[in-house]
């Protein structure tokens, strides 16, 4: 008699499940990650840290020439951009723990069980957005330490903040599209070569004035760009204006082209998750 | 013990004309009008070669990927519109062993505990448990990383039966594994199916669904070419074999050539080892027909055997006949 109550308490726990409460319990086990690979999480975390000194001391003094807006400080309009680098290397991570738990049939067993599909996706979500937050505000304290700062105002910089993570929240999306859909650990490489050109490609870290006219234009025009200027803008660090519509607007487009990257790739990263193996 | 929801009407698994078709591989894999019934509490075999479509009918039955066409129901409901009502009554064991490599096996149990919605101080339990039932109490602390393959599995077995399932897919459970590993894959789903669990198992070898079978579906291309019990399918085939063993092999040809005359079906003749294997319907009869052609021939064989025969004649009897319906064997094999 016992045995069969017992049954029936367990039937009851087994209803409650919602997908905010699974995926909650997806993100707690990337946290078991973190913790049971801490060389893993901090390199990670870290690696945005050491591109900024890369930056900052090896090339610093002769980008920040005499005639610059930001002569003498660099890191004044550095940190934006090594903030926004940060974001399209996030993109990293989530595609490497997709493209992880897809080969090894992980994913498999967790659309088997009863948690609805979104829980699934949405732990990574929850997981890597917590990533971003940590590594942002590692860099911020990175930057103050050496001599950036932002001058307008606390609601400019959660703005500024803000930005940033909507970057991050789309490119999550390129990130799981191209994890579940890429062959292997080959294919992930590649994508980890590209963010490369993909970042020194904009105004992250050179202003695009310098560069040849035809390679200006592209840097210009990298969302990328647009994220860095209007963060710029917000926290106050001297930015490129160029004149042109896109130094204009930059704030709208550092929220447009967000939204529309989310638009194309997460109906496209759902479609690619449901049909994981066929 | 954690047991899941009760199942809904009907047999354990119930698949009615299911058509899958990929586009991008036109070579296999793709299914064509499968029909397959499993009774509750009984270990259904699929068995059959790589490509056949065996992993295929695995995940649209749990419900990982949709079928074309065709319906199919586990434990009572169907796996395209009632998908979650099936994964609450099902386990599943992947080809691959899904475990996370960087969790130890006891924060993997603990997971898929929780996912199953288990409280937690359930799924601590239920975890515990688990380990200590498939030996891995030791390891539990431990990184999967660093389990023997055997481990892996075992695990991954476990990680099914966090919640035991109603219907548990099993594909290929131990392809890969030492006799060691196999052997321990192998009492943990015997064991099961003690405790009322019904399991669908794939498997390229014929000794497993031979071992742990109640009854099997043979798949090749997509198709079914045979099913039964594995008595049933061995008698489906023209009943039992003679093995006759001469000194000579030059010998071979002829004693061949004169047992068309009571052979049931086409004859394996092997060189290497001066074999030659008949099948025959009637032993007795044959018995003293090979008797006799052996001594009109005045040969003295080293070894005459009868036997039942081995499931992998079964399957390449009824894969290579050709112009041999599928349905006839069905209708044969079937109750």
């Amino acid at each position: 008699m016992s045995l069969i109550a017992t049954h029936h308490d367990e039937l009851t726990v087994r209803g409650t499940g919602s997908a905010l409460g699974d995926a909650w319990l997806l993100t707690r086990r990337q946290f078991w990650h973190w913790r049971a690979q801490p060389g893993a999480f901090l390199v990670g975390l870290f690696f945005p840290v050491l591109v900024t000194f890369m930056f900052g001391a090896l090339f610093g003094g002769a980008i920040a020439g005499p005639d610059t807006d930001y002569a003498g400080n660099y890191y004044l309009f550095l940190m934006p951009g090594i903030f926004t680098m940060a974001m399209l290397f996030g993109l990293e991570s989530t595609m490497t723990a997709v493209n992880a738990d897809a080969a090894k049939g992980v994913t498999d067993r967790f659309r088997s069980l009863p948690i609805s599909g979104v829980a699934v996706v949405l732990g990574r979500c929850i997981a890597d957005m917590i990533n971003s937050v940590l590594g942002l505000v590692l860099l911020m304290v990175t930057g103050v330490l050496l001599g950036w700062s932002w001058s307008n105002g606390l609601a400019g910089a959660a703005a500024a903040f803000g930005l940033l993570m909507l970057l991050r929240f789309s490119l999550l999306w390129v990130g799981i599209f191209v994890g579940v859909t890429a062959r292997g650990p080959e294919s992930v490489a590649a994508v980890q070569i590209l963010v490369w050109p993909v970042s020194m490609l904009s105004n992250l870290f050179v202003d695009p004035a310098t560069m040849p006219g035809w390679l200006g234009a592209i840097a210009s025009v990298n969302p990328l760009s647009a994220t860095a200027s209007a963060t710029r803008e917000l926290f106050g660090n001297p930015g490129w204006n160029d004149g042109s519509g896109l130094s204009e607007h930059a704030l709208t487009l550092a929220i447009c082209w967000p939204i529309a990257i989310s638009l194309v790739f997460a109906p496209l990263a759902v479609r690619a998750y449901r049909r994981l193996g066929g | 013990m954690h047991q899941p929801p009760p199942p809904g009407p009907g047999p354990a698994v119930d698949v009615r004309g299911l058509r899958k078709q990929y586009p991008r591989s036109p070579a296999g894999t793709g299914l064509v009008e499968l029909d397959l019934r499993v009774d509750a509490g009984t270990v259904h075999g699929l068995l059959g070669p790589n490509g056949a479509g065996k992993s295929t009918t695995v995940r649209i039955l749990t419900t990982l990927t949709r079928a074309d066409g065709g319906t199919a129901r586990v434990a009572g409901f169907d796996v395209r519109t009632q998908g979650r009502e099936v994964r609450r009554r099902i386990g599943l064991v992947g080809q691959a062993a899904a475990v996370d490599d960087v969790l130890t096996g006891r924060q993997n149990l603990l997971l898929i505990g929780r996912l199953n919605h288990l409280s937690a101080a359930a799924a601590a339990r239920r975890a515990d448990e688990l380990l200590q039932r498939f030996s891995l109490t030791d390891a539990a602390a431990r990184k999967v990383d660093g389990y023997s393959g055997g481990m892996r599995r075992r695990l991954d077995l476990a990680a099914a039966l966090v919640v035991a399932p109603t219907v548990l897919f099993v594909d290929e459970p131990t392809t890969g594994l030492d006799p060691q590993g196999r052997r321990e894959v192998w009492a943990a789903i015997r064991e099961l199916v003690g405790s009322g669990t019904t399991v669908l198992l794939t498997t390229q070898y014929l000794e497993e669904a031979d071992q742990l079978a109640d009854r099997i579906t043979m798949l090749s291309a997509g198709r079914v070419v045979g099913r039964g019990t594995p008595e049933e399918l061995k008698s489906a085939i023209g009943g039992d074999w003679l093995d006759v063993t001469l000194p000579d092999p030059a010998e071979l040809e002829r004693l061949q050539r004169a047992a068309q005359r009571f052979a049931a079906g086409e004859m394996v003749v092997d060189e290497a080892t001066a074999q030659l294997r008949i099948p025959v319907a009637d032993r007795t009869r044959a018995l003293v027909a090979l008797s006799t052609l052996l001594g009109e021939y005045g040969i003295d064989p080293l070894d005459i055997a009868v036997r039942r025969p081995t499931l992998d004649e079964v399957f390449l009897q009824l894969t290579s006949t050709t112009g041999r319906p599928a349905a006839d064997t069905d209708e044969a094999a079937r109750r």
